[in-house]
């Protein structure tokens, strides 16, 4: 049963991609569809059965690499977390599929779509459900092939295309540091087996290890190399930038993969590894840092765009921000708990937002939005169930997830934590803003799209949108359901083992006695925050404009994403460039072949030349050579007498 | 079946079908038909024997196995001697397999002296199978030195407009450096008092003749490999050459150099070894940023891809050099999927080549829409060439830098680079061929892949997921022939002079860090 639940994908993927032409694009939408929801029965079976009844499991399946000393299988490992997260992957990926049957409805190439969704679906699963590093590295590169090859669907779109290798190289970046973290657990556990590792953690986290010509406490250079590919895969500060450039690809993937799924995978290695950091609070303080500052830099960009995707994009970023400094101060469990809530409601996002692009014949610019809730009814009523839930209005699920987050970070009771904390409330109020932002600006006040649009604007078909409501009944209820489980009472009986926290480490258990305000603070600021926009979108509509002209430059900071792209051009990508042509041309050309080969070559004939044009022919030339010849040989002995 | 000489077979069987070419007569189309087919075929028979002498090979042992010896020229102590362990044993493999695709492949693109090159391409076959499984320094050489031959024939004679600079340049540079190889051979020669490498491998070489000896074959194996400085034939040898010849050159003329130091520098002298090592690391470290900065800014398909072959070869002679058995087995898995996944992107580049004649990236793009077929086998092979986990390319390289963090992490962490510089160059190529609009009209009219092309790539591609699914089938026949190389090796440089070994140095460390922080726990 665990293989059916991994390996359906992978069969719906190959049938559809090779056998597309032949099954047709219904066939090809068929077969994924039903492996997928195959899959994700399977899924919530396996989830009962190893969350509430405690039968956790490996399933091995074949020996991938054995060079004697390293021994690395193909096996997949079903706990709490894993479970968890297959159930998360495999029903929004459901949805997903099943909505691309009425959003793509118009592509020409609907297989290849399909096959490329179920591909990434089954890499996803292979990721989380790794029981050794390397297996865990062959998911993570093969959602990145994936999103690779989804944000490229398009690809007459030369846009689209820069931003799938945007994607995949920066991306590569987080994976050098993934790469070298599994060199380096190699070398001091001698194996790469999770259970192994974590076994023997404790004591090595004594040890030291020289990297780089220093030594560093063993575990946390290897935890630091690992977090930097979580960073990049889920796009924290500093890696970030490929993924607002990702909404080049079509809207469902943007909501399974660079919302709902692939994205969170920095966050399930954090819990998954959760036995290793606990032993390196280095690392551990590193990563409360990067994701409070994430939140807070995500959050205020996104105050500032007008494309529909990217605003949720920013969203997006900014929430892998809060569970990064969750896991940061040990609350994996809550950070678990938010990245489950979060596939929910920024997937129905996401979704509504394609609703909306699908309604305005493919616009996405909010500024030529505005009007239509009249329209498209169903689409509003659940992109505000979203839009509540991410800014965690009571009963909401982001409520519970956030709240616990934010609590945790004040209980860590340390500087990162308080660090963390407050960046974490105005993020908070940041969120607000720009979620009601979005709504405003696309769905009230006067219509600013052209007359033929607005004419054309229709709601969705019911195959779009009976699964956006589906994901809004998790979005609504995964909070209050889930809370018992993940982060209350229940936690311990519900993660077992899959989650370590050392007692010292334990801030859920300390957030129970916190101050009323502390947990009462972001859901105040969060009605704050869509109150101000209100003001700013609906009373006083001139109130934004004036503020941007007021404020200009840092307007402009937050509207060019704090000039990342422009920084990284100007420092690495076009010095490398340059370099590379200077090393072929002056390098290759110049140096090693004009010493070299050619170089030899031209001195060579050069040489000949001059012996050659001493051979001249004439008689009295060769005489009169001779004559000095003897002159000198003759005289040579009289001047040095052999024997004398 | 052991006493069967299967070696000779193997080796030699290729030159039966050229005495069947050489005999041919008629209208030159019919011979060149004929030509063909009988290339195939005793292409395909000698394919099927190497496959024969993989299911009989015993992967338990490190001995040499199907040895054959005869007398050759007593008087000096030269015999004829034939065997392989293994890691000859994949080689053997890999020019048998690469033969008929390269036969298959000029079907129909070579149209002049078909049948002058088809005996070339069996002769190169013989060539360098038999320099794998030579087993007697006189016997090596000579297969060694010959390969260039037919090369230097293929590239001069059926290359591109530039192709005697390249051909020339190819045979200068490789000659000079198996000169010094020569002078080294006979030096062992004066002190072994025979041809034997089997003897050689046991042989204790002094100290200052190992520096000499060492540097005499890395001369001639750097220029193969190649290795930076002295790479720079390798991308106009590539650009010239026809595709079945970059096919030959990039997957197993390459390789002679990685076999090279670990059939010989590595055993026979093990303290200079360590005392050039880092010599070798930073050489390799800079082949791999340096070439892959170059692959970058590349205007022509196969340039790009020679230049990324330079880098991939960089991190098989780093592993090499790592001593470690994750690093030297990931070197020889680096080397046969290198062998394979070049040469299929030479293939890939020769498919859209012999439609458009030209190899300038800017000329194509958008190929996706009239070419889906050939969008996926390319795709598979550029993601292979990027190290992607499942396929053939992710476990040489992750086997070889886990081998060099072992050994050093410096090392590591520059070869590292190669990973993000890879993914650069190769999905930048792949976007300009591939992806966006068409915009040329002879672009738009290409076809897509022909039944022989599928023919073609189809066992290519079925090897390159083999290996990266199930690499263990390589790996395993490898195993005992490397730990019993890396165990002579450490133990040579334990006992023997008082050279400080680069590793034991390292490893001492690692110990006593190990000891200080866990007790009792063996790494």
């Amino acid at each position: 049963m665990p293989v059916a639940a991994v390996f359906l994908p992978l069969l719906g993927s190959i049938i559809a991609g090779f056998f597309g032409r032949f099954i047709g694009d219904r066939g090809s939408q068929l077969v994924t569809c039903f492996a997928m929801v195959a899959s994700a029965i399977l899924a919530v079976i396996l989830f009962v059965d190893v969350a509430l009844h405690g039968q956790s499991r490996v399933v091995d399946l074949f020996t991938w690499m054995d060079t004697g000393d390293l021994q690395v299988q193909w096996a997949l490992r079903f706990d709490t977390l894993s479970a968890v997260m297959v159930c998360v992957v495999t029903i929004v990926s459901t949805m997903v599929h099943i909505y691309s049957v009425g959003y793509m409805s118009h592509d020409h190439s609907i297989p290849r779509f399909m096959s490329y969704l179920s591909i990434f679906t089954f890499f996803m699963l292979m990721l989380v459900t790794a029981d050794n590093f390397v297996q865990m590295f062959f998911g993570w590169e093969g959602v990145g092939v994936a999103s690779y090859l989804l944000i490229g669907f398009w690809f007459d779109r030369p846009t689209a295309n820069a931003a799938a290798i945007k994607a995949f190289v920066v991306n590569r970046v987080g994976d050098f540091g993934f790469a070298l973290g599994i060199f380096a657990v190699f070398y001091l556990f001698g194996s790469l087996q999770f259970d192994t590792v974590f076994g023997a953690a404790p004591e090595i986290s004594k040890a030291t290890l020289n990297f780089l010509g220093h030594d560093y406490p063993a575990l946390t250079v290897t935890c630091l190399l690992l977090f930097v590919g979580a960073m990049g895969k889920s796009a924290q500060l500093g890696l970030h930038t490929w993924l607002p450039d990702a909404m080049e690809g079509p809207t469902p993937v943007s909501a399974l993969i660079h919302a709902a799924t692939m994205v969170t995978a920095g966050v399930f290695m954090l819990a998954r590894l959760s036995p290793m950091f606990e032993y390196a609070p280095g690392a551990l303080a590193t990563v409360v840092v990067v994701g409070g500052t994430t939140a807070v830099f995500a959050g205020s960009v996104g105050m500032a765009q007008n494309d529909i995707k990217r605003v949720i994009a920013y969203s997006t970023c900014s929430q892998l921000g809060y569970m990064f400094f969750a896991a940061g101060v040990s609350a994996y469990s809550a950070a678990m708990f938010h990245l489950m809530t979060h596939a929910f409601f920024k997937a129905l996002l996401f979704l509504c937002a394609g609703s909306v692009i699908h309604a305005m014949s493919g616009e996405q610019d909010m500024r030529k939005m505005g009007g239509i809730a009249h329209l498209v009814p169903a689409t509003y009523i659940l992109m505000w169930i979203g839009s509540l839930a991410l800014v965690g209005i009571w009963p909401f699920a982001g409520y519970f997830s956030k709240d616990m987050i934010l609590e945790a970070a004040y209980a860590a009771n340390s500087g990162v934590g308080y660090y963390a904390y407050w960046l974490g409330i105005f993020t908070a109020f940041l969120t607000a803003f720009y979620s009601g932002r979005l709504i405003f600006m696309t769905f009230h006040g006067k219509p600013r799209a052209s007359h033929e649009v607005m004419h054309h604007a229709h709601e969705s078909p019911g195959v779009m949108l009976w699964p956006l409501v589906l994901l809004a009944i998790g979005a609504v209820c995964a909070g209050f359901l889930g809370f018992h489980y993940f982060v209350g009472d229940g936690r311990e009986h519900f993660w077992h083992e899959a989650i370590l926290v050392l007692p010292a480490n334990d801030t859920i258990e300390r957030a129970e006695e916190l101050p009323f305000w502390v947990g009462k603070l972001p859901l105040a600021v969060g009605i704050l925050g869509l109150g101000l926009s209100w003001v700013a979108y609906i009373w006083k509509p001139s109130l934004p404009v004036a503020t941007a002209a007021r404020f200009r430059t840092l307007y402009l900071f937050l509207l060019n994403k704090w000039y990342f792209d422009e920084i990284y051009d100007f420092l690495i990508v076009r010095p490398l460039f340059a370099l590379g042509v200077g090393l072929w041309k002056k390098g290759d050309g110049a140096l090693i072949d004009g010493l070299g080969p050619d170089g030899l070559a031209a001195t060579t004939r050069r040489i000949s030349v001059g012996a050659s044009r001493l051979q001249t022919g004439y008689l009295y030339h060769y005489a009169f050579a001779m004559l000095i010849g003897v002159v000198v040989l003759v005289s040579w002995y009289l001047l040095f007498p052999i024997g004398g | 079946m052991q006493n069967w000489p299967l070696l000779t077979l193997v080796t030699f069987l290729p030159l039966v079908g050229v005495v069947a070419m050489l005999i041919l007569r008629g209208a030159t189309e019919d011979i060149a038909r004929n030509a063909r087919w009988i290339a195939l075929w005793t292409s395909l028979v000698d394919l099927f024997i190497a496959l024969a002498i993989w299911f009989l090979f015993d992967p338990t042992t490190a001995d040499f196995q199907f040895v054959e010896q005869a007398a050759w020229l007593p008087q000096f102590n030269i015999s004829y001697q034939m065997g392989i362990d293994g890691i000859s044993l994949f080689f053997v493999v890999l020019s048998a397999f690469l033969t008929p695709i390269c036969v298959v492949a000029s079907w129909g693109s070579v149209k002049n002296r078909v049948r002058e090159y088809m005996i070339a391409f069996l002769v190169l076959e013989t060539l360098m199978i038999g320099m794998f499984c030579a087993l007697d320094f006189v016997l090596f050489y000579m297969f060694f030195e010959g390969v260039l031959i037919p090369m230097f024939l293929i590239i001069g004679i059926w290359g591109g407009p530039r192709r005697v600079y390249a051909a020339f340049k190819f045979f200068l540079y490789t000659l000079l450096g198996s000169v010094l190889m020569l002078l080294a051979i006979l030096a062992i020669y004066f002190q072994t008092g025979s041809t034997d490498m089997v003897e050689a491998l046991n042989f204790d070489f002094p100290a200052h003749l190992q520096t000499w000896l060492w540097l005499a074959f890395f001369a001639s194996f750097a220029v193969k490999v190649p290795m930076w400085p002295v790479h720079t034939w390798l991308p106009d040898a590539h650009v010239e050459a026809p595709t079945a010849g970059s096919v030959i050159l990039a997957g197993v003329l390459l390789k002679m150099g990685g076999y090279g130091f670990l059939r010989f520098s590595l055993p026979m002298f093990p303290e200079a070894s360590a005392m050039f090592t880092p010599l070798v690391y930073t050489l390799s470290i800079v082949a791999i940023i340096y070439t892959s900065l170059v692959a970058l800014v590349q205007q022509d398909m196969k340039k790009l891809i020679a230049y990324s072959s330079v880098a991939h070869m960089g991190i098989v002679t780093l592993g090499v050099f790592t001593l470690t058995s994750e690093g030297i087995q990931g070197a020889m898995f680096q080397m046969l999927s290198h062998g394979v996944v070049s040469a299929a992107l030479f293939l890939c580049v020769g498919v859209v080549y012999d439609r458009l004649h030209t190899r300038e990236i800017a000329r194509y793009g958008g190929l996706a829409q009239n070419m889906p077929k050939y969008a996926f086998v390319f795709m598979v092979f550029m993601l292979a060439s990027v190290g992607l986990p499942g396929t053939a390319g992710f476990v040489g390289e992750f086997l070889t830098l886990m081998g060099a963090f072992q050994a050093n992490t410096w090392v590591a962490f520059f070869a590292s680079t190669g990973l993000i510089l890879g993914a650069a160059y190769m999905l930048y190529l792949y976007r300009r061929v591939v992806f966006g609009v068409i915009t040329r009209d002879d672009v738009r009219a290409m076809l897509d892949l022909n039944w022989r092309e599928v023919v073609v790539f189809v066992p290519m591609l079925a090897v390159v997921m083999w290996m990266g699914i199930y690499p263990n089938t390589f790996l395993k026949p490898m195993q005992p022939t490397i730990s019993n190389l890396i165990e002579s090796v450490q133990s040579s440089r334990e006992t023997g002079h008082a050279l400080a070994g680069h590793f034991r140095d390292h490893r001492t460390v690692r110990s006593v860090a190990f000891d200080a922080a866990v007790s009792g726990r063996q790494p």
